[in-house]
């Protein structure tokens, strides 16, 4: 239990890198009415290009560009290939995303190979930040956190006190009276298109030191991303946040937890066949975000902060 | 959605003259004999293709790809019920199958019951899984469907490989076809036999998902996909009607994993999986949604890619890709309605008129698939073909080809010149025809020819 801030910390920093990949999403969602499929496969592909980029010019020149060559990619796609399936409605371009996700998956194999990378961490950030009753809590994860709160930052800035916020919010619930005022609509969808990706890139970046650069990475991590932007509400930023925060924190804690599920259930009074008692939450962690999801939806249909009748 | 309507309104109003008799009685009858009978076209070519190559040859992979197909077929049309009739966009399809198969496979090897009802026991255990899903799912539409769909097939993705006993682990569950009591002299152990038994299952549950989508019950899931808010006006529950679609497809999808389950006799972890939800929905897509046989078109590319292309070269997903993109951007509505409406187009124009404009589009579309599958190939080559062994090299931006890439790099620089200009000059006419191509087809496409976009 000594450990329960530490591990607190650690699940907040995951669930802030959540949250990087599912307010790009929910913004995209929210403006194109298309759930970018291919985010995590945008995140993937952030990774990857870190990956490269850090081996050849250091950590900190990919933290920037492989945001803007993703982010470039993003805004291709969406002016191309995105923007011509739109007048046959959502479905379509649902799809089209879908193919892309499966598209881009296979050109990473091709380019960098199957076997699984694993990204160095600057030596300034590597080592302990502090320790508490021996659980140590990482300069990386600060760094994480630190680097998330900065984007979430810029994020509520743009939105709420720019210009073109301004425009960026109109045009998500008025497009045509937008483009009347002569603000260039298709361009403002391009942009946001855009910098959804580049912020799923910058979670690839930052993120590849935890976890392996993998082809698989898109889509372990890409159905825990739509699961959270389902819990919170589609569509609803904050609903993103709060559910990020609480699908990271959930899982983290029941990876570092060692009890066992028999303990659990006993509290509750049921008996489960031996077989089950022994597995311990650590091994049920990969389940926790999908029962999270059936929990909330049953409970609650629309998603923590979704707003009623959306797309019903 | 909407160019269903159109073409169904379209052939409403070619219909109503007929009906309404300005030609003779006779004439008209003879019309609709004719559509009665190219109705059953469709039935007898999926007759044929299912009966006749086993008595052409029977190597084991043509019956492997046979029954694969059979089985896709099947699994897509059930998708269809979904994604098609009702407008509900899937992404965990194949936990239905999965588990209706598991349960296939518990239950045959519990009890020994007869082989040949068994897809009827899979159907059922998928039914379950869908009313137990579908109480969850169905209560939203749209994206947010998809998303919770995603989020179930994954939920048992996670728990089957966590749960112990659930799926036997990483070996799966097996069972052994020919242990079930003998069906008048079969034992279903050889796999012709198998594959009659699959076959024959594949025709029957099609017959009875074209007999279910002439029901009302589908036509109020057409009502319900195109405008929920009439539909519940109507005084039905668009909830209830998709949680209804959500059973009657998961059934057969239960049965269609069964008949995996018959071909290769193992249920693992993988018959749940992403890729077999991710395939069907590719499957669908590409043979198109809005005829009752795009989805059998869709099984039969997809097997296609996944059996035939993959015996040739590991690039088959990309291709596949590929494809799915190609068909996604080129014909929402797929391969079915893709034809449709340029079978409509040339009975319209008159096949002379159109002639010089198709002739074209073949030339470009086959110097573009000529180019792609040169350059695909060639990286490919370039990248596994040499030392699959060392794939974890970085070739990325060629910047830290080691010792280990270095074969692979002075292989590919030799040989590289000649495919790099053949690929230009492919690209260069495929640009070239793309151009004569469009210019053909804006020659003849007026703004009131009717079906053309």
């Amino acid at each position: 239990m000594q450990s329960f801030i530490v591990n607190l910390l650690n699940g907040l920093s995951y669930g802030l890198l959540l949250f990087m990949l599912s307010a790009g999403l929910t913004l995209i969602f929210s403006m194109l009415g298309v759930l970018n499929f291919a985010h995590a496969s945008f995140y993937m592909l952030g990774a990857y290009v870190g990956f490269s980029v850090a081996a050849r010019a250091g950590f900190w020149s990919a933290l920037v560009i492989a945001p803007l060559a993703v982010g470039l990619l993003g805004a291709a796609f969406e002016r191309w290939l995105l923007r011509r399936v739109r007048v046959h409605g959502h479905l379509p371009e649902l799809l089209l995303t879908f193919g892309a996700a499966y598209l881009l998956g296979e050109l990473v194999k091709l380019g960098w190979g199957l076997s699984p990378l694993s990204a160095s961490v600057p030596v300034v950030l590597d080592g302990p930040l502090f320790s508490l009753y021996g659980a140590v809590f990482t300069r990386y994860r600060a760094f994480m956190m630190a680097v998330s709160l900065a984007m979430l930052a810029a994020l509520v800035a743009v939105l709420r006190v720019s210009r073109t916020g301004l425009v960026v919010r109109a045009a998500l619930t008025h497009p045509q009276a937008v483009e009347a005022l002569g603000h260039n609509v298709p361009g403002v969808f391009t942009g946001v298109f855009a910098a959804g990706t580049a912020l799923a890139a910058l979670a690839g970046v930052i993120g590849a030191p935890l976890f392996v650069i993998e082809p698989a990475m898109a889509e372990s991590l890409g159905s825990i991303v739509f699961v959270v932007v389902v819990i919170g509400g589609l569509g609803s930023l904050s609903g993103a946040l709060v559910a990020s925060l609480l699908v990271g924190c959930v899982q983290t804690l029941a990876v570092a937890s060692d009890v066992s599920l028999g303990e659990v259930l006993s509290v509750a009074g049921v008996a489960l066949p031996p077989a089950w008692d022994a597995l311990t939450l650590a091994q049920l962690a990969p389940l926790i975000p999908y029962l999270l999801l059936v929990a909330v939806l049953a409970l609650r249909p629309r998603g923590l902060f979704g707003r009623r009748g959306d797309h019903a | 959605m909407r160019k269903r309507d159109a073409r169904s309104a379209a052939r409403g109003a070619v219909a109503q003259p007929e009906r309404l008799g300005t030609a003779a009685d006779a004439a008209g009858f003879g019309l609709s004999a004719r559509s009665f009978v190219r109705s059953f076209v469709p039935w007898l070519a999926l007759m044929a293709f299912l009966a006749l190559p086993p008595f052409v040859g029977s190597q084991s992979w043509l019956l492997a790809y046979l029954a694969q197909t059979a089985t896709m077929i099947v699994f897509a049309l059930s998708y269809n019920l979904l994604l098609g009739e009702t407008g509900l966009l899937s992404f965990g399809h194949a936990a239905y199958a999965g588990l209706g198969a598991l349960i296939a496979a518990r239950v045959f090897n519990a009890s020994g019951m007869p082989l040949v009802l068994l897809p009827l026991v899979g159907g059922m255990g998928g039914a379950l899984c869908g009313g137990l899903f579908g109480l969850i799912a169905t209560r939203r539409s749209g994206t947010a469907f998809a998303m919770i769909t995603l989020g179930l097939g994954e939920l048992v993705v996670a728990a089957a490989w966590t749960l112990p006993g659930w799926f036997g682990g990483e070996a799966g569950v097996a069972i052994d076809r020919a242990s079930g009591p003998r069906f008048f002299g079969l034992s279903f152990g050889p796999a012709r036999e198998a594959y009659a038994l699959i076959a024959l299952w594949c025709l029957a549950a099609s017959m009875a998902m074209f007999a279910l989508s002439r029901t009302p019950f589908m036509r109020l899931a057409n009502a319900v996909r195109d405008n929920p808010a009439r539909a519940a006006a109507l005084g039905c529950y668009p909830a209830r009607i998709r949680y209804g679609v959500v059973v009657l497809s998961a059934f057969f999808a239960g049965m269609a994993g069964t008949m995996g389950l018959v071909n290769i006799e193992l249920v693992s972890t993988e018959s749940v999986g992403m890729m077999r939800s991710g395939a069907v929905l590719i499957a669908t897509v590409i043979g198109g949604t809005a005829a009752f046989f795009g989805p059998v078109a869709g099984a039969l590319v997809l097997t296609f890619f996944s059996v035939i292309v993959a015996s040739v070269t590991r690039a088959w997903p990309f291709y596949l890709g590929l494809f799915f993109v190609a068909v996604v951007l080129a014909a929402p509505d797929g391969l079915a309605g893709f034809c449709v409406r340029h079978a409509a187009r040339i009975a319209a124009q008159g096949w002379r008129r159109c002639r010089a404009a198709y002739l074209w589009s073949v030339l470009a579309a086959l110097l573009w698939s000529a180019t792609v599958v040169l350059a695909v190939q060639w990286v490919y080559a370039a990248r596994f073909g040499v030392d699959e062994g060392a794939a974890g090299v970085l070739f990325g931006f060629g910047a830290n080809v080691g010792a280990d890439g270095a074969p692979l790099v002075s292989a590919s620089s030799v040989a590289s010149w000649w495919p790099a200009v053949a690929l230009a000059l492919l690209a260069a006419l495929g640009a070239l025809t793309t151009r004569c191509a469009m210019r053909a087809h804006a020659r003849f496409t007026s703004p009131s020819s009717g079906d053309a976009r």
